[in-house]
């Protein structure tokens, strides 16, 4: 397993709701960032050498609204940097569901793109304004319909528990987006992040989303009906048929490596058995002087302690229905993985019904993946 | 040369809070000229931050003050400023008995009140001489002729002859001065030939000086370099300083017959200085000593933990220079599983309590965690042995108890009318007995016989809030009896939480169970897993209520890009649970414990 990230740290406007690194700036070099982008890539190509991607994640900000020259260009660099990477890999980019966006997959598609994650939000027009996103329902459902016809593979997001929400519309709306669907979907409820228009709004009440009690009941009701369209939760918040899970998004959850490329990306990277961090830097002006500089965006590697990568991949792993390996974190950590996690307490979880403990591996059962934090902190 | 006893006048001045006994005591200083204009701080007497702020006097005080009166002579007056509050009546009683006369001061508005009447007939125990005033008559709603009456009937003193006065203003303090000098007796025995004798009133540590020790001169003369014996305690000292206070500490040659003021005799530690003991001279000592005072007892207990658990020597520490100057204050060393370590510690009363927090947490930086307030049981085994019981915890087995005994106090209440029916329904709910109810005018005084436990929970607030505020109180108390008392434990997950038992009254445990388990629920963060709060009395459950588990609480997005940040979350999240406490298969962060400790009744 070894992922590319790319980010596009570019949006047209800011989702209040949204705390990812993006900016709206009036006008883009696409030139220099390609060069950019490009110059990164080989930089971790060199450090990595032999390797093979797996799979490549354009996300963002907002990718879609990159050219899809170089979206091409930055397919074919990682290609050529990664030499024994296939030619079938998955190629994933995030797409708002807007007309001028639609236009352009057909594009994306020739430069690579064999796979789309539409940031559908909603299917109602007035959540979709609350939410601050530019389309409307109606260029949602044809952006989808455009992909079913262009892409083999795609996919969207719905963020559901919205304030005011209830239960049987949330059911409702969820059943219609199912007819869109295609195998794999990303429902997540909707969290109010610090630093967001959202944060200051709920702080002062202006709105209130759903107490523990109904957040649970719609987290409840959304597994139900998924399960039963058989596109169960493959993580918390992605559900699909098993052909169709994002194997990109696996590999973060599997704790593979990953290399970051663009402002803000982080990335994972096994170096002759040891792990390290790089976070590039998150202002788009800064990242381009450091690669223009140095060959990369990023700040200083951190190096990754054992009990650091241990921690880590227990809990992007138990994010995933089908949990962790032990002996795996064992190998990550360097110590029996007993060490760090008390028998005793897991066994508590079981009895309560939150965990399953069979051989070698350790996973949550839905009623687990849905206490998760409390999992962690009880155990680490 | 010591004055003689003729011209020396040694009085208290007794009233209730915020009759403005201080400020009448600083107008006094002033007029004596104890102090420059400019010297003249806001109540000078009250030198403890939290004596100004609160407006109380903790310790008592002594002032030297030379007034000439209108026959001519300097009279010496020694004015023993007294604390008001019920829970220093120790420290008022050893006032009054180092004197012969006593100013009663009432407020011309607000009339009499419970501790007025605590503090005079006590007094008048004392075979004191008083002297009515009545003071603020330069507020509006002041009635000096009702507040006369009232004197009359409800204390029963004839006070045809109060001096009426203003302290703010001034009025009324010139006569006042004579009156002291006129109508109060002198000192009523006094040799200075005889063999030196001296009443140990108070004794304090001074950072400069080392201990302090306050004396009254009976017979003889104290002066530097005598060579001095303490009876109780058989210690031999030598004196190196002798002074009174004007109210600035001044040296003087010697102390003589029925004067009042400080020695010092490079003593170390502040309990050598026994309250109450008698002072001799060394070589020619006198054959009986004074009758001296019965020591303090503490009362009120409840235990301190520091909230940081590293902060347990400082908060050991700060309660040794406490008690330096408070030898009411008691503690020792306590060990609870929720809350870690710390001290039980004994008070004079629930003030006296609240101030030696207020002092830790203001003088001492410290953050404390005290539990709920218990009293002194006594405990009775089936082999007849009896036993003290300071804290809930200690209790032994039931099965072992043959009876349990808790102290009563005598409370008398004042309040206007319009909030009796409250107030009785208040002490009838916390078992009160009523001995006596009389009015006086628009204003009710009742008497009850209440246990003491019942008071040390809220009473006090409870009182304020029903009267709003206009009711005053005060007790004594008034032995032991007999009670039907049990041990309420409160349970988490199956585990008893130590700091939470409580000795309640049977009738009361269901009710106070319920409370603290409702409490409880609100409090504690809902978890992994179901948990179980109950009460219990032995192993009977009176009261449960349950937490249900967690039902969400998971982040919906983590992508390679969080890893970094939820994994130091946790690690976060790991530091704080150091201030958890494990109750079987939950954490509980202590910060419940203390909100529930924390909460009055309602």
């Amino acid at each position: 397993m070894f992922g590319v990230y790319v980010h596009w740290p570019f949006c047209a406007s800011k989702c209040p709701y949204c705390d990812f690194n993006s900016h709206v700036r009036e006008s883009i070099d696409h030139a220099a960032w390609l060069r950019s982008y490009v110059r990164e890539i080989e930089h971790y190509a060199s450090l990595t050498p032999g390797r093979a991607v797996t799979s490549v994640f354009f996300g963002g900000g907002t990718p879609s609204l990159m050219e899809p020259e170089t979206v091409a260009a930055v397919i074919g660099a990682i290609q050529r940097s990664w030499p024994k990477t296939a030619q079938d890999i998955e190629i994933t980019l995030e797409a708002n569901p807007g007309s001028v966006e639609r236009d352009k997959f057909a594009a994306f598609r020739a430069a690579g793109i064999n796979r789309v994650s539409l940031g559908v939000q909603s299917l109602r027009d007035e959540d979709l304004q609350f939410l601050g996103r530019k389309h409307n329902v109606k260029e949602a459902l044809e952006a989808l319909e455009t992909a079913s016809k262009i892409f083999d593979r795609y996919s969207f997001d719905l963020i559901y528990a919205r304030p005011e929400q209830e239960i049987d519309s949330w059911r409702a709306e969820l059943e219609e987006a199912l007819e869109y669907a295609n195998g794999h979907l990303s429902l997540y409820q909707l969290t109010i992040e610090q630093g967001t228009p959202f944060y200051g709004q709920h702080a002062r009440g202006e709105f209130a989303i759903p107490d523990n009690d109904r957040a649970g009941a719609f987290y409840e009701v959304t597994q139900d009906i998924m399960a039963q369209a058989g596109l169960p939760a493959y993580e918390i918040s992605n559900h699909a048929a098993e052909e169709s899970q994002s194997q990109h998004n696996l590999t973060y959850w599997r704790y593979g490596d990953y290399a970051g490329i663009g402002p803000g990306a982080h990335g994972r990277l096994t170096l002759e058995g040891k792990k390290w961090a790089t976070r590039g830097h998150r202002a788009p002006e800064i990242w381009l002087e450091r690669v223009a500089e140095q060959g990369h965006g990023s700040h200083p590697f951190e190096a990754v302690s054992g009990g650091q990568r241990f921690t880590e991949a227990f809990m992007m792993g138990m994010r995933l229905r089908e949990g962790v390996s032990l002996s795996r974190l064992a190998e990550e950590s360097g110590q029996p993985w007993d060490a760090r996690l008390d028998r005793t307490r897991i066994q508590a979880l079981a009895e309560e019904g939150l965990l399953v403990l069979e051989g070698d591996c350790l996973r949550p059962t839905i009623a687990g993946m849905q206490r998760l934090n409390g999992i962690l902190s009880y155990l680490l | 040369m010591s004055k003689p006893l003729e011209h020396i006048r040694n009085f208290a001045i007794i009233a209730h809070i915020d009759h403005g006994k201080s400020t009448l005591a600083d107008r006094l200083i002033q007029t004596c000229g104890g102090l420059t204009a400019r010297e003249m701080s806001e109540q000078v007497l009250d030198n403890m931050d939290l004596e100004r702020e609160r407006g109380i006097t903790i310790k008592a005080q002594t002032v030297r003050l030379k007034y000439t009166a209108k026959d001519g002579i300097e009279y010496q007056l020694n004015l023993m400023d007294t604390p008001g509050h019920v829970d220093f009546a120790y420290e008022v009683s050893r006032s009054l008995a180092s004197c012969e006369g006593s100013l009663l001061i009432v407020d011309a508005s607000q009339g009499v009140e419970a501790q007025t009447l605590a503090n005079v007939y006590q007094a008048i125990d004392n075979d004191h001489d008083i002297i009515p005033v009545i003071n603020k008559i330069d507020l509006p709603a002041a009635e000096p002729e009702r507040v006369q009456q009232q004197i009359e009937d409800v204390i029963g003193l004839d006070a045809s002859d109060a001096i009426l006065c203003s302290a703010k203003t001034g009025d009324g303090i010139g006569d006042l001065l004579e009156a002291i000098c006129t109508r109060l007796p002198q000192p009523k025995e006094g040799d200075a030939a005889a063999p030196a004798k001296a009443l140990l009133v108070d004794s304090w540590y001074d950072a400069y000086l080392g201990v302090m020790v306050l004396v009254r001169v009976i017979d003889g003369t104290l002066r530097k370099g005598q060579k001095v014996k303490f009876m109780a305690t058989g210690a031999t000292r030598e004196i190196d300083r002798v002074g009174v206070f004007t109210p600035k500490l001044e040296i003087t040659d010697e102390l003589g017959p029925g004067e009042m003021g400080f020695v010092t005799a490079a003593i170390k530690d502040i309990s050598e200085t026994r309250v109450g003991d008698t002072i001799t001279d060394e070589k020619n000592p006198c054959t009986k000593a004074l009758t001296g005072f019965k020591p303090s007892v503490p009362m009120v207990f409840c235990s301190l933990f520091p909230v940081d658990s590293s902060e347990y020597e400082k908060l050991k520490e700060s309660l040794g220079k406490l008690a330096l100057n408070d030898s009411s204050l008691h503690y020792e060393i306590e060990s609870s599983q929720a809350l870690g370590m710390g001290f039980r510690c004994g008070f004079l009363g629930l003030l006296h309590m609240e101030i030696i927090q207020e002092r830790l947490e203001r003088e001492f930086d410290l953050d404390l965690i005290p539990t709920a307030p218990s009293v002194v049981y006594h405990i009775y085994s089936t082999k007849g042995e009896k036993q003290e019981l300071y804290n809930p915890v200690d209790m032994p087995d039931v099965v072992k108890i043959s009876k349990i005994e808790e102290p009563w106090i005598k409370a008398t209440i004042l309040t206007p009318d319009e909030y009796l029916g409250g107030l009785l329904q208040l002490c009838e709910d916390r078992r009160g007995i009523q001995v006596e109810l009389t009015y006086a005018g628009n204003r009710a005084m009742m008497v009850y016989r209440l246990p003491l436990n019942e008071v040390v929970f809220d009473f006090y607030d409870r009182l304020k809030s029903i009267s709003r505020g206009y009711a005053s109180f005060d007790y004594q108390l008034d032995g032991y009896e007999e009670g039907e008392l049990v041990k309420m434990t409160i349970l988490v997950n199956a585990e008893s939480v130590d700091a939470l038992a409580m000795i309640v009254h049977k009738s009361q445990a269901d009710p106070r169970g319920r409370q603290l388990c409702e409490r409880l629920k609100d409090l504690i963060p809902r978890q992994m897993f179901k948990i179980a709060v109950q009460a219990a009395i032995g192993g009977k459950i009176i009261a449960r209520e349950t937490i249900s588990a967690m039902r969400k609480d998971v982040t919906a997005k983590c992508y390679g890009g969080d890893v970094s940040r939820k994994r130091k979350l946790l690690d976060k999240q790991k530091k704080g649970k150091k201030k958890m406490r494990q109750y079987g298969n939950v954490e509980i962060p202590q910060s419940a414990f203390i909100a529930a400790l924390k909460m009055g009744d309602d």
